[in-house]
């Protein structure tokens, strides 16, 4: 049981290691899509939030990190 | 040429990863064959590959089930997770605001704790041994699986993608077998840093397409945003290493 509770708490840090990025990733995922689905008329604009938004968080980020 | 251009980053992404896995799982490994001999190393480590094939064999083929659309928008994001921590990390490691992944004190760890384990339950140290190189192996051997289905799924990818997977695993365990030593001369962050930034470019163009986002330049679009990703990490370093007292807050 010890062992299934490390692994699955391993798989899930492969993905959730410092939250508010996972979080503010999710937030951007769910605005391309929320995109994709009430402007259809420009498939790309979801692409554009994922382009701008991912890179964006992640700078913003690392910039909060050294503040502490 | 073409076919190089279509499966390249996919092999790539899978290779350097699986690199960083193995290298990882094989400095377990070995601090336990070090502590306990290779028969324990080497059982824990065929059980944990053992338990990774019957994974792969019964969750593989239910890909298939998945609607195309939903299975690269539920990759695609979790690619982003992954690779965006992994870049996080990276970047954050080469500014020295948290200290970088140290093989050499991994091992050294791990054998003190096994040999504080022997001191206590000798009896039990067999297992105890072989259990930590079974983790160890699952594990990043997990890591290396998911890695495959996401660069590889949704466009017929995962033959290439578990070829550079096979490859990288290979490499380390016949290097570390000829070594017997943690291999520390692996540029381990640089190796993140690039994964992160690949996987983080798979990420966001398998999330686009299961949104249905039809990418200018199809799969080729994946190196701009490798490239866009890449400015990003470079400047994250630049950002990290920022003197704090030029910082208005």
């Amino acid at each position: 049981m010890n062992l299934l509770t490390h692994v699955i708490r391993a798989l899930l840090d492969l993905f959730v290691d410092d939250r508010s990025l996972a979080l503010q990733v999710l937030v951007i995922v769910g605005l391309a899509a929320a995109s994709a689905h009430f402007l259809p008329a420009v498939p790309l604009a979801a692409g554009a939030i994922l382009l701008l938004g991912c890179p964006g968080i992640l700078l913003a980020n690392i910039w909060l990190s050294r503040l502490g | 040429m073409d076919g190089w251009t279509h499966f390249g980053p996919a092999v790539t992404a899978a290779f350097l990863a699986s690199l960083v896995e193995a290298v990882e799982a094989l400095t377990i490994v070995l601090a336990v064959a070090t502590v306990q001999g290779w028969r324990p190393a080497g059982l824990g480590a065929l059980a944990g590959l053992a338990l990774l094939a019957l994974i792969v064999a019964a969750f593989g083929p239910l890909l298939d089930r998945v609607p195309l659309h939903l299975l690269q928008f539920i990759i695609g994001v979790l690619l982003l997770l992954f690779g965006l921590r992994w870049l996080r990390k990276a970047i954050l490691r080469y500014a020295g605001a948290i200290p970088l992944h140290d093989e050499a004190a991994i091992y050294t760890a791990e054998t003190s704790s096994l040999r504080e384990h022997a001191s206590r339950h000798e009896a039990r140290l067999d297992w105890l041994a072989g259990l930590a190189s079974f983790k160890a192996v699952l594990l990043e051997g997990l890591e290396v699986v998911f890695i495959v289905i996401a660069v590889g799924a949704g466009r017929g990818k995962i033959a290439p993608a578990s070829a550079g997977a096979v490859a990288a695993c290979l490499l380390v365990a016949a290097v570390g077998a000829a070594v017997h030593r943690p291999l520390t001369l692996i540029p381990e962050n640089t190796l993140k840093f690039a994964v992160g930034v690949i996987l983080s470019a798979f990420g966001t163009f398998w999330t686009g397409e299961g949104l249905g986002v039809a990418w200018p330049g199809a799969d080729l679009a994946i190196l701009g945003f490798a490239a866009l990703y890449l400015a990003t990490g470079l400047t994250g370093v630049i950002v990290a290493r920022l003197p704090l007292a030029g910082v208005s807050r």
